[in-house]
């Protein structure tokens, strides 16, 4: 229902509805080039899964989004904002970038609660009460209000990943990056964590899924990408690229993994 | 069972040979001249109170104020280590490297008699004062490695987690960083506080006014006023007896923390 809504908006020039765009993203770690021109774009409102083998530089691409990698070449718009232009203020469009980790990396110092503020407060400017406020909100939303006050070490590898999306969600991000969100979890944990990211979906948050979850890309997914050897080799409807892949490396990628 | 039987009485064997050297130790000792020089009560009704109300508090004082002067004077060094900006980095291990690789008590003869001459500067509290300022400036330059690697022991994915929140990296550094860094690095720096404790009896070799000498200083003071060893053997105990509960200390602290991990 959202999602339809943002997308028929009307809008100025007709770009501001690409959440990201990214043009002739080249990326080198020393002589590996991860990226080999990558042109990509999510709409406002959509979910984009991009799926590959290991290697293929679909984290890259993905990080590289927030700046978490330097771009060796090439443009990388946010909201149509260009994040390597020097006159940006990098950590502002961060804010507006919820990002989710494979590892969590929740704060281990810190309770579930304070992970949850401490942005808010120190880079939204918002109070203490306020900031609570908004945290337990988004702990409920992902069913773990009630450990608001564990250490993250006391929690599970779902339960850790469902509290580092409540922190992400409490900045009020515009969009939300997924780096295989479920890739460290126990194959029993996984359903927990794809449910919490089924929900935002169809609250119309614009998601950039990095997944080797075929289901929840057929499910929930807009759009699928697949990416080989640093570039994109197909994509399009996710249940069309799945069941009938048009190019020989997708099909051999399916093949083996489903 | 007969290789059990062997090991036993080699071990046996082995109680007996201490056994043996401890007794053969009693029998040539001269327990008179031992008591004399190391247990003279007239000796140590000379040396006390002042061994602690002088020695063993000045001694107290050095080590904490060249331990937090150090420990402040480290973490600027550390951050300037990992710093994007490249004269930064020169800088900090041009530093390290010159005051690690010199014995302390050089640095400290330096900064009492040539730094004063040559500056023209007079250290606050005199002698004291300048063998303390050398300490803060040797203890940072090891302070300043353990602190870097604590820092660069805390997963990368943490600074990524906090910046991709938005925080700056000064944010990031102190409210994310640093405090999981303490943790890896306090047992080190125990280490460090009692290595620099020790250190302070390198002071008694510049010569502080009386009312500031520390613990070995008036030991050894007291070892020529009263001809007899026993200030030296009160100074060691009072040694041992900051530095026993303080390793104590960290290791319960360590426990502690284990728990909350």
């Amino acid at each position: 229902m959202t999602q339809t809504m943002t997308a028929n908006q009307p809008t100025p020039e007709g770009k501001s509805r690409r959440a990201i765009e990214v043009r002739g993203l080249c990326k080198s770690f020393g002589d590996n080039d991860v990226l080999r021109g990558v042109d990509f774009y999510v709409n406002e409102g959509q979910v984009v899964c991009v799926i590959g083998p290991s290697g293929s530089g679909k984290s890259t691409l993905l990080r590289c989004v927030n700046r978490l990698e330097e771009p060796t070449s090439g443009t990388v718009l946010v909201e149509g904002v260009d994040i390597c232009d020097e006159e940006t203020d990098l950590d502002q469009v961060r804010s507006r970038i919820g990002m989710v980790f494979q590892q969590f990396n929740l704060f281990p110092h810190m309770t579930v609660m304070r992970n949850l503020t401490i942005a808010q407060q120190r880079v939204k400017k918002r109070s203490r009460s306020e900031a609570k406020k908004i945290a337990m909100a988004n702990l409920e939303k992902v069913g773990l209000a009630e450990k608001a006050d564990a250490y993250p070490a006391h929690l599970s590898g779902g339960q850790q990943q469902r509290v580092a999306i409540a922190r992400a969600l409490s900045m009020d991000p515009d969009m939300m990056l997924f780096d295989e969100p479920t890739s460290a979890l126990d194959p029993e944990l996984v359903g927990d964590v794809l449910d919490v990211m089924r929900n935002l979906a169809a609250e119309g948050m614009t998601m950039m899924v990095v997944t080797h979850e075929m289901g929840f890309a057929r499910e929930v997914g807009d759009r699928l990408v697949f990416m080989d050897g640093g570039v994109i080799v197909e994509e399009g409807d996710p249940t069309e690229v799945l069941t009938n892949p048009q190019h020989e490396r997708t099909q051999k990628f399916l093949s083996k993994v489903l | 069972m007969k290789r059990r039987t062997k090991k036993k009485l080699n071990q046996w064997l082995l109680y007996a040979a201490l056994l043996a050297v401890v007794v053969a130790l009693g029998f040539v000792a001269d327990w008179s001249a031992i008591r004399q020089n190391f247990l003279d009560p007239e000796a140590f009704k000379a040396m006390w109170p002042e061994i602690v109300t002088v020695g063993a508090k000045n001694t107290v004082i050095y080590t904490v104020v060249s331990f937090v002067g150090g420990l402040i004077l480290a973490l600027v060094l550390a951050l300037m280590k990992l710093s994007p900006v490249g004269p930064y980095r020169w800088l900090a291990t041009t530093y390290i490297e010159f005051f690690r690789g010199l014995p302390a008590l050089l640095v400290i003869i330096g900064f009492v008699l040539v730094v004063p001459i040559a500056f023209n500067y007079r250290f606050p509290a005199g002698a004291a004062g300048g063998a303390v300022a050398a300490l803060v400036v040797v203890s940072a330059a090891y302070m300043a490695e353990t602190l870097r690697a604590g820092i660069q022991a805390v997963p990368k994915g943490q600074e990524e987690a906090a910046r991709s929140l938005g925080m700056s990296p000064a944010r990031t550094m102190f409210s994310v960083t640093i405090p999981q860094a303490i943790r890896v690095v306090i047992p080190p720096l125990t280490n460090e506080f009692v290595l620099l404790l020790k250190d302070t009896s390198l002071i008694t070799a510049v010569g502080a006014a009386a009312g500031s000498r520390e613990l070995l200083a008036v030991a050894r003071d007291g070892l020529v006023e009263t001809a007899s060893g026993t200030p030296l053997l009160m100074a060691a105990v009072m040694y041992l007896v900051i530095t026993l509960p303080l390793t104590q200390l960290v290791a319960w602290l360590e426990r502690r923390q284990g728990k909350s991990r």
